[in-house]
């Protein structure tokens, strides 16, 4: 399965996190928000400026830089089913 | 261990060992909570996640009687009330935190209350934690974390309409089971749920019962033994309850590191630090995911068993609006909207307000003039302190306004989307999305917009905020750059608004510049990590914005305006002394025979006579001596020792420019577009004949406005929200620098250039 990270994924498709990579602080940080290894999460869009990136995650809505993003690791990106 | 307190005959503080240094300095609260019969009143801690309706749950608790603060050392707002009809339930309401583990200012406070670990805030005997029952699993994160330290609790799950709204069911009775805490559904916004929620606390509180929880949840065993040695440590030391030890312990090993305050006892310390060197020293364990994780992994079984989804989505109307607010189009023309609409309230809405201070403050000033007697005093209030103060205070419907806007934006949620939409050119310079709006407000006025870099949570960004937030043009520039323009440029309309904007241009232009300097060279740090929640939109609570719009602006009413009051005071001082009984005796003379010759007491003779005293006295007075002493200095920009005053005074407050132009230049208190003042600007000339007020130096002059810190106002909130002098001065110093640097280029190379 190939491991890409979330800012890589489109807007509209969903992942489940593989691991968290990056300093502890900022790993610790999205843990506590809910991004734990397991998680499903879906991109909804990116930014008008392209960056950041809002990411919807246990039922709500969080926003994450590309730089940010770039440290959590995705297995099974799916395509929105339209 | 030898019994031994400060208070001797009560045996329930805490039992102290041989007492080290280190101990002798803990605060004396890390005590156990007095027995329920025991006390007059409870206080009880209120904490839930940002966004999950705590404030408006506080403030139909306490029916908006409250008192807010700041806690001691930090800017993070304390806000204290009794519970309405019950005065002797004392609600604390702490941050808005979406863990407990110590990160931001924020997050620190509220671990600390909780564990009692500030010196003036004793204990919470009770906890009220709010959950947001549309997004269980991560508010219940916090509550069960809380819940761990063992203190009694009560549990207000609400938002409860947008759950029934969408067709969900929540199984009360069965999450209460599982935490342990009594759960009320409440519906915050309707004040439904209210009653049950007091008659909770009140029984809580009346019980006194620490609950014993079973954590539900298992880790690997290497981090249990260590999370129950450190807890026997904790117990032994009476840090916390022996209910709280094992949450305590965990909170503290999912740092991974060992607090740098000496705030826990000796021998927790040392049993955290052995713990950690232990665990790290294999390669695989990784503290917090196993923490983390295995508190989610129970909660996704706790809300799995209790919650029943339809198949709606929860925030079908939040992803509905933001299919606007955040679309790639319509997000940033909507944005603009909003900041078009911030900008005509401030400058066009809060206009009749300003205008009925105005008059009120020329009305107290004529009402001194004629009634009192004459005199310095008379002076002092009619000529100084009115005038000084009153200038200050004009601008209060402005900053009524803009905290107002701020507060609606914040409650609806939208102030989020738009640091999400700004955050890409925040980033660029090294800064942070929520950046942004502080950046912005600061064009009305810098003092609420610094105030507002309280949501900045990484003190570095905040701190570099705070420092470029007054080369954002505000308000009181626009009297100056008016009176310059329409004195000393071309009557063009189109060179008037060209000049303007390259004014306010040339301030964002620089304020970005220094933030990226900044960030690169002082206070040199990574980029922030831009991780924020988009929360649901909401109805605003009007009454409750109110209330914060308030207590928000009578600081700037209050601080701002007694160091303006005394800065104005000195000012006026120096203006007006040393007084000089020959030239008094001169011009009394003067008058005299002009008296003799018109036949009256009045009449533009005696006027301009008075006024030319004004000027004399200005000139040897002892701010007129520091302007010619500075004359020097300020001959390379191209101006006069008038100027020269004019630039000093404005030091205190912009507008004071045209006040002290008006006197310099002999005509008398004067409205920033009088023709005569323009007139008279016009024809001052050097001794050899050239015109002082050129476009060229009318130009560098707005330069130096746009780019020098002249609000001791700004000053004294800065040092205010920096906890100290070294950041205010240091802000007024490099500003300083940049106004003359820059004006001097101005004025030199265009004078090279021929301009001039």
């Amino acid at each position: 399965m190939a491991k890409d990270t979330l800012d890589s994924l489109q807007a509209g498709e969903r992942g489940r996190i593989v691991a968290l990579t990056g300093t502890p602080e900022l790993r610790r940080r999205l843990m506590e928000m809910g991004l734990i290894p397991g998680t499903l999460l879906r991109v909804v869009r990116f930014a008008p400026l392209g960056d950041p990136i809002d990411v919807e995650v246990r039922g709500y809505h969080l926003s994450l830089r590309k730089q940010e993003a770039r440290q959590v690791l995705i297995s099974n990106p799916q395509h929105p089913q339209e | 261990m030898s019994r031994g307190s400060r208070e001797p005959t009560d045996d329930r503080l805490l039992i102290a060992h041989e007492k080290t240094q280190e101990q002798q300095e803990m605060p004396l609260s890390i005590a156990h909570p007095r027995p329920a019969g025991a006390r007059s009143s409870s206080l009880i801690a209120v904490a839930g996640n940002p966004n999950c309706g705590k404030t408006t749950l506080f403030n139909a608790l306490t029916g908006l009687r409250h008192k807010v603060g700041n806690y001691p050392g930090v800017t993070v707002e304390k806000r204290e009330g009794a519970v309405a009809g019950d005065p002797a339930l004392k609600l604390l309401d702490l941050p808005g935190t979406y863990s407990l583990s110590a990160r931001s200012p924020d997050e620190q406070i509220a671990q600390d209350v909780l564990l009692g670990r500030l010196a003036d805030t004793p204990r919470p005997d009770a906890v009220l934690i709010v959950v947001d029952a549309a997004n269980l699993e991560r508010n219940l994160y916090l509550a069960s974390q809380v819940l761990e330290l063992g203190i009694p609790a009560v549990i207000a799950c609400n938002m409860m309409d947008l759950l029934e709204a969408a067709g969900h069911k929540l199984d009360i009775a069965g999450l209460s089971k599982r935490l342990h805490a009594p759960v009320i559904p409440t519906k915050g916004n309707r004040g439904e749920g209210v009653a049950e929620l007091k008659a909770a606390l009140r029984k809580v509180c009346a019980a006194n019962l620490p609950q014993a929880r079973q954590r539900a949840w298992t880790m690997s065993e290497s981090i249990e033994r260590e999370a129950r040695d450190i807890a026997a440590a904790i117990t032994a030391s009476g840090f916390t309850e022996p209910q709280g030890a094992e949450g305590a312990a965990l909170l503290l090993l999912s740092e991974g590191q060992v607090p740098p305050e000496n705030h826990l006892p000796a021998a927790v310390r040392k049993s955290l630090t052995a713990a950690l060197s232990r665990l790290q020293a294999d390669p695989d364990m990784d503290i917090s995911l196993e923490v983390t994780a295995g508190r989610y992994a129970w909660l996704g079984e706790v809300v799995d068993a209790c919650l029943r989804r339809s198949t709606q989505r929860t925030h079908a109307f939040t992803d509905r609006l933001d299919g606007i607010f955040t679309h790639r189009i319509w997000g940033l023309l909507s944005f603009a909207a909003m900041m078009g609409l911030l900008f005509y309230s401030i400058f066009v809405l809060a206009v009749p307000l300003m205008n009925v201070i105005e008059s009120g403050v020329q009305w107290t000033q004529t009402a001194i003039q004629t009634r009192m007697a004459a005199g310095p005093l008379r002076e002092l209030l009619a000529e100084g302190i009115v005038p000084g103060v009153g200038n200050v205070i004009v601008f209060f419907p402005q900053i009524c306004i803009l905290f107002l806007f701020i507060g609606l934006l914040e409650d609806t949620g939208y102030m989020a989307r738009a640091a999400f939409l700004m955050d890409r050119i925040m980033s660029r310079v090294g800064l942070h999305g929520k950046s942004f709006i502080p950046l912005l407000s600061s064009h009305a006025c810098a003092i609420p917009g610094i105030m507002a870099t309280r949501v900045i949570e990484n003190p570095k960004d905040r701190l570099v905020t705070i420092l470029v937030a007054p080369l954002m043009s505000c308000s009181a520039r626009l009297p100056v750059y008016t009176v310059l323009i329409a004195a000393c440029l071309p009557s063009a309309a189109w060179v008037k608004a060209v000049t303007l904007l390259a004014m306010y241009m040339l301030g964002i232009t620089m304020a970005l510049t220094m933030a990226t300097v900044f960030k690169k060279t002082l206070l040199r740090g990574p980029t922030p990590a831009f991780i924020m929640e988009l929360p649901p939109y909401r109805m605003p609570h009007l009454s409750a914005v109110l209330h914060v719009m308030w207590d928000r602006s009578k600081i700037f009413l209050t601080r701002a305006g007694t160091v303006i009051l005394a800065i104005t005071v000195l000012l006026w001082a120096g203006m007006h002394f040393p007084r000089s009984s020959e030239r008094q005796a001169r011009y009394e003379t003067q008058r005299q025979q002009i008296r003799a010759a018109t036949g009256s007491e009045t009449g533009e003779q005696i006027d301009n006579l008075n006024k030319q005293e004004a000027s004399e006295q200005l000139q040897n007075s002892y701010a007129g001596r520091f302007g010619r002493l500075l004359e020097p200095a300020t001959r390379p920009l191209g101006y006069d020792w008038k100027i020269g005053i004019g630039l000093i005074s404005s030091f205190a407050a912009r507008e004071v420019f045209v006040s002290t132009m008006g006197i310099v230049y002999s005509v008398g208190d004067t409205e920033e577009d009088s023709a005569p003042l323009r007139e008279r600007m016009r024809e001052a000339r050097w001794p050899d004949g050239r015109r002082i007020f050129t476009p060229l130096v009318a130009v560098g002059l707005m330069v130096f406005y746009v780019l020098a810190c002249q609000c001791v106002s700004t000053i004294a909130i800065v040092r205010r929200e920096t906890n100290g002098w070294r950041w205010p001065l240091f802000m007024f110093g490099y500003m300083t620098a940049l106004a003359y640097t820059g004006a001097l280029l101005v004025y030199q190379i265009g004078s090279a250039l021929g301009l001039g």
